[in-house]
């Protein structure tokens, strides 16, 4: 619990002390500022009030070398701020590769999250303590955002696309999550709390908790094959469709020339555009999903197919394991 | 404010009276192009999202009534435009009678918009419950159509719909019904602005004639018309703009 | 006061709904607008009295989220955006350039009645069930998950789109073309200027979120689904739309509030304004380079990395004019004659308010801060600091100044102070704490909060009583000058402007003849006519702190 009148957040991720630091260099150069200019107003106001009535001042025009200054210097303290929030936001846009992913769905008015091994929560979130951590979020009606103010990071859960985010948790605890992007009549009650273990109580708590497991790879699996999946994209490579096996993740080759990574995003606009994006040497056969999948089916599809490696598919064992979490840690 | 002449009060000379006036009307058309600019922006979007849709909704658009209307419009800024010349130049019954001539013509311009309406309503390709894409290949009697015509509309159906089934499997009709109602939605409220737009220059085309019956429009004093006309040669563009874009694209018959 | 005047030229209802005098339309601007500002100045009561504990004691989620909405849509379509233009601006524009009128008086007119149609339909929709999306409408929870009467406001806001246009382009031409003689660009007074960058925006701007609402509304209507993602729209485009114009409206509300502080400071320093050319340059800046910032209110949206990174270095651009303005304010001071009146109270006021409001900016225009700070209530105090602190005290200080030019009358000076003052420490304990709420990570818009949030919020609160009261007192003390308020003469202060060189109130023609401007402006030492002699400006209050 914090202080009755608390003046920061708690820092709790990688992101904290780089945004705390940012705050401070750009409070200084406003406070810098705004004193500056309190202190002369204060100052001329006094120094120079009407003595008698009919007073006049005296007439300054303007000073060009005065302006000069004053554009420049604001200026060249601008693109520094500019600078130094930008490099900020694309670390946090490119997240790490060795990450611990959790899929999130956002809907009015619950979040549903996901465990690599299937663990489902609803309004919970436990993450293992000095492991990247990667949300891969989608909404199934309205714009949604997640929002931990502890760890300084949020991001907008928009329908009909994947966005991410990511961190790495740096201190044990319980910290709130929130919905931050308006979403209609209890928008203030969607949230709950990420709470952040050591490794091994994570592991423990992943195995030893009662919540439902449903492994998503083999509920994709099983979708894979109810929806005829296989009879195209068979993994000897010799169907209508590419194989899948060892797919993702990849750099894939289009038709039009370009090259995309398989990521989330990408298997999800196959499935539901799927000829916006047609891999290199195949036909736009493919019919559209969309409307025929939850985003939770979606998901598990996409569970499986990380799980195809470039050998006949294992059933079990996808994303990244706790034990990863642990070599990680170093890195500050 | 009083009124000296043809002076209104804010003013001091009629030159700066004119001045203000064509200022204005060049700042509105700034803003109409904005305005349209956010429709025709959607139209392109959708109309590259839903290409199938949209190419068999600009199919069943009559292209000669379309082409008709695009002469008569051109004609009526040709109209439009000898009536501002008459006027600078002091011949005065003339320019009542190219005014005419602009209000016929742009009369003519909406009647054949309506007849162009009526025919979907009649074929049902108003947005609504009632829309359906189809109704014409499966009616082709009250459709007036027949012979190899028919069999060329329903073989683009049948494209059609296959497209569509392949983003939207099994489903085919409903989407495309769907998204030609999109493309109708689009058409209605582009020409339904344009038209609006018409009736409001044809407004302003009446109240021009009966003042210039008096023969108050000459060298000294045209202000109304020359405004009037840069409002009409505007909205003439704007179809110039639409009948490309509805009528032409994909169109392979 | 003259005998005759715009004011009682003629009586009657008919000769005040049908005028075309620009000044009875500004009068008819100020009453409706005011109208609107007790009802979003109601519900905005109501949201801090709701917040006073952690769960929220006063009205349901639902009742809540209306609330924010109609507060939101009140104040920014119908009573900032039109505030300064449509009623000071409109009064004052002609005047200041020696024109009889705008150019087009019954367009001006029109514009009011349209705001006054936009305006039913938007209480039409808050009496019939009200509106929960928020007034930025984001679809789709806009066009197809709220339940509430969406439809008729989203028509309301459009029409109002159309009062807006016409006053910019009324406001454009009538610049261009209906000074008086010797009245050049660089003669233009300085709220002149502003109101042409402003026009710029409403002829450029406005268009483009009216036909986004339009579309918004027929998705909504006709279940068409350009913004639907389940039918292959875009809700982002919808916010790209949006804030193309939303942004720069934002313009719209502080750069008339700019130019009347550059106003009101010379005449009370009395000496020419630093940097006359530089104010005037960076209001049209302003608005040419807020046209390209609209995407930082989306750098959490998931577009593209460059994206964020351009508008954000556009959003530090825009910075920059801002801070050339308030500098030449400052240095404006320098060796001047100052007087603590009224409406230098207000511009110190702003200048203190909007500098905080202006400089919390940075924070979030920066993009590593953003991904803290968006959508929290740091953005809420940021905005009432521009929108609130600026823009409004802009208006309060414009209409003391110019109160008795329009009126004839003085309002009384003591309370007027000490109301200027109230505003300042209540808009302070307000809102600051908000910055802090945000930054513990508070998000907008929530009905309910966690315990940990109260003690700020219930100072929150506090401060929004005191500033309600700073509200109250000038509306009481306004219409109480309209009576018994000091006969204040053509020029009370003594200003330079030519507003100030016709009677007041101003006969309906402005002027009794064109005048000819051969002085530059805010120039006090070759202007004989002003009578600068101790003991000769007798309605000046005497200053006991001399």
């Amino acid at each position: 619990m914090q202080s009755q009148l608390p003046l920061y957040p708690e820092q709790a991720s990688n992101f904290a002390p780089q945004v705390d630091a940012l705050m401070v260099f750009i409070i200084a150069i406003c406070v810098f500022f705004a004193v500056a200019v309190t202190l002369a107003i204060i100052f001329f106001l006094y120094k120079f009030r009407r003595k008698s009535t009919g007073e006049i001042g005296v007439a300054i025009h303007g000073d060009m070398r005065l302006e000069s200054a004053w554009i420049v210097v604001p200026l060249v303290l601008a693109l520094a701020m500019f600078a130094w929030g930008a490099v900020v936001y694309v670390d946090f846009r490119r997240a790490p590769t060795d990450t611990l992913d959790i899929y999130v769905i956002g809907k009015q008015w619950m979040w549903k999250l996901q465990q690599p091994n299937g663990q489902r929560e609803i309004n919970e979130l436990h993450v293992p303590v000095g492991q990247n951590v990667r949300l891969i979020m989608g909404s199934e009606d309205v714009i949604h955002d997640f929002s931990v103010p502890a760890f300084r990071v949020k991001m907008d859960v928009v329908p009909g696309r994947y966005n991410t985010l990511w961190f790495r948790p740096t201190k044990t605890g319980k910290f709130h999550f929130y919905c931050s992007q308006y979403c209609g009549t209890n928008h203030a009650i969607m949230g709950g709390w990420v709470t952040v273990m050591e490794p091994d109580e994570y592991t423990a708590w992943l195995s030893g908790s009662s919540g439902t497991i449903a492994n998503p790879v083999l509920a994709g699996e099983k979708l894979f094959a109810e929806r005829s999946c296989l009879a195209c994209h068979a993994s000897d490579g010799r169907g209508r469709g590419p194989s899948l096996n060892g797919f993702f993740g990849g750099k894939v080759k289009l038709a039009d020339g370009s090259t995309v990574t398989a990521d989330e995003e990408y298997i999800r606009e196959s499935l539901f555009n799927p000829s916006a994006k047609i891999v290199a040497g195949y036909q736009p056969l493919m019919p559209s999903y969309q409307g025929q999948l939850t985003e939770e089916q979606t998901l598990d599809l996409i569970s499986y197919v990380k799980s195809l490696q470039a050998e006949p598919a294992p059933s079990t064992g996808a994303g990244a394991t706790p034990s990863q979490g642990t070599q990680t840690t170093g890195k500050k | 404010m009083h009124r000296t002449g043809e002076l209104y009060g804010q003013f001091e000379t009629l030159e700066q009276q004119k001045d203000t006036a064509q200022l204005g009307m060049w700042i509105f058309l700034v803003t109409e192009v904005l305005f349209f600019g956010g429709m025709f922006l959607t139209y392109t979007i959708n109309r590259h999202a839903f290409s199938a849709a949209f190419g068999i909704g600009g199919n069943t658009l009559d292209l000669r009534l379309g082409g008709l209307n695009t002469v008569i419009l051109i004609m009526s800024s040709l109209t439009m435009a000898m009536a501002v010349w008459a006027a600078q130049v002091g011949k005065k019954k003339r320019v009542t009678g190219f005014l005419i001539a602009t209000l016929i013509l742009g009369g003519a311009f909406l009647g054949v918009k309506a007849i162009e309406y009526k025919q979907k309503y009649d074929h049902h390709l108003i947005p609504g419950s009632t829309f359906n894409v189809t109704y014409c290949v499966n009616n082709p009697s009250s459709c007036g159509l027949a012979g190899k015509q028919l069999e060329d509309e329903r073989r683009e159906i049948e494209e059609a719909i296959k497209a569509e089934e392949n983003e939207n499997p099994g489903s085919g009709l409903i989407a495309l019904n769907a998204h030609a109602q999109l493309y109708f939605s689009l058409y209605f409220a582009m020409t339904g602005l344009h038209a609006l737009h018409m009736v409001i220059g044809a407004g302003l085309l009446l109240w021009l004639i009966a003042q210039s019956f008096g023969g108050r429009f000459g060298p000294g004093y045209n202000t109304p018309v020359e405004v009037t006309g840069l409002y009409w040669h505007f909205v003439d563009i704007v179809w110039i703009y639409l009948f490309p874009l509805l009528y032409l694209i994909d169109r392979h018959n | 006061m003259p005998k005759v005047h715009y004011l009682n030229a003629s009586y009657g209802l008919k000769s005040w709904l049908l005028t075309t005098d620009h000044k009875r339309i500004a009068l008819l601007y100020l009453a409706s607008v005011t109208f609107f500002f007790f009802i979003g100045g109601l519900f905005a009561t109501m949201i801090r009295i709701h917040l006073l504990t952690p769960g929220g004691f006063l009205v349901s989620p639902e009742t809540y989220n209306k609330l924010f909405t109609m507060h939101g849509v009140t104040m920014v379509f119908f009573f900032l955006i039109p505030s300064i233009p449509a009623i000071i601006g409109n009064f004052l524009i002609p005047i200041m350039i020696g024109a009889k009128d705008l150019a087009f008086p019954k367009l001006n007119l029109l514009s009011w009645y349209i705001y006054i149609i936009g305006g039913c339909f938007v209480l039409y929709s808050f009496s019939t069930g009200g509106l929960d999306t928020g007034w930025t409408f984001y679809t789709p929870l806009s066009s197809i998950y709220s339940n509430s009467a969406v439809t008729p406001a989203v028509i309301g806001v459009f029409i109002n789109g159309f009062s807006s246009i016409l006053t910019g382009l009324n406001f454009l031409v009538t610049i261009h073309t209906m000074r008086a003689p010797g009245m050049t660009w660089f003669r233009l007074p300085l709220f002149v200027w502003a109101h042409y960058a402003t026009s710029i925006i409403f002829v450029l701007g406005t268009p483009v979120i009216a036909i986004t609402l339009l579309l918004a509304g027929l998705e909504r209507m006709f279940h068409l689904g350009f913004f639907n993602p389940a039918m292959g729209g875009d809700p982002i485009l919808f916010q790209h739309l949006f804030w193309f114009y939303s942004h720069p409206a934002v313009y719209i509300m502080i750069l008339p509030a700019m130019g009347v502080i550059s106003e009101i400071i010379p005449t009370f320093a009395r000496r020419p304004i630093f940097g006359y050319s530089f104010i005037a340059g960076s209001s049209i800046a302003i608005a040419v380079i807020g046209f390209l910032v609209w995407a930082h209110h989306m750098f959490l949206t998931g577009e593209s990395v460059y994206a964020a990174l351009a508008f954000s270095l556009m959003s530090y651009l825009v910075a920059i004019p801002s801070a050339v303005k308030v500098f030449n304010w400052t240095s404006t001071l320098y060796k001047g004659s100052i007087s603590y009146d009224t409406p230098m109270l207000y511009a110190l006021g702003f200048i203190g308010l909007f500098l905080v409001g202006g400089l919390t900016g940075l924070f979030l225009a920066c993009l590593g801060l953003d991904i803290h700070l968006h959508d929290t209530y740091f953005v809420v105090a940021h905005f009432h600091y521009i929108m609130v602190g600026g823009a409004v005290m802009g208006y309060v200080g414009g209409l003391h100044f110019w109160w008795p030019k329009i009126t004839g009358r003085m309002y009384p000076e003591f309370l007027a102070r000490i109301a200027a003052v109230v505003l300042f420490v209540g808009f302070n304990l307000t809102f600051f704490p908000q910055f802090v709420l945000g930054y513990l990570g508070m998000p907008r818009r929530y009905h309910s909060y966690p315990p940990e949030f109260q003690a700020l919020n219930v100072m929150s609160t506090a401060g929004a009583s005191i500033l309600a009261l700073g509200y109250l007192l000038p509306m009481v003390y306004l219409v109480w000058s309209l009576k018994y308020g000091a006969i204040a003469g053509p020029n009370p202060w003594p200003a330079t402007g030519l507003e100030w060189k016709t009677a007041s109130p101003p006969p309906t023609e402005n002027f009794d003849v064109t005048p000819v401007v051969d002085w530059e402006p805010y120039d006090f030492e070759h202007r004989p006519d002003l009578a600068l002699e101790p003991g000769i400006g007798g309605l000046l209050p005497a200053h006991g702190d001399d």
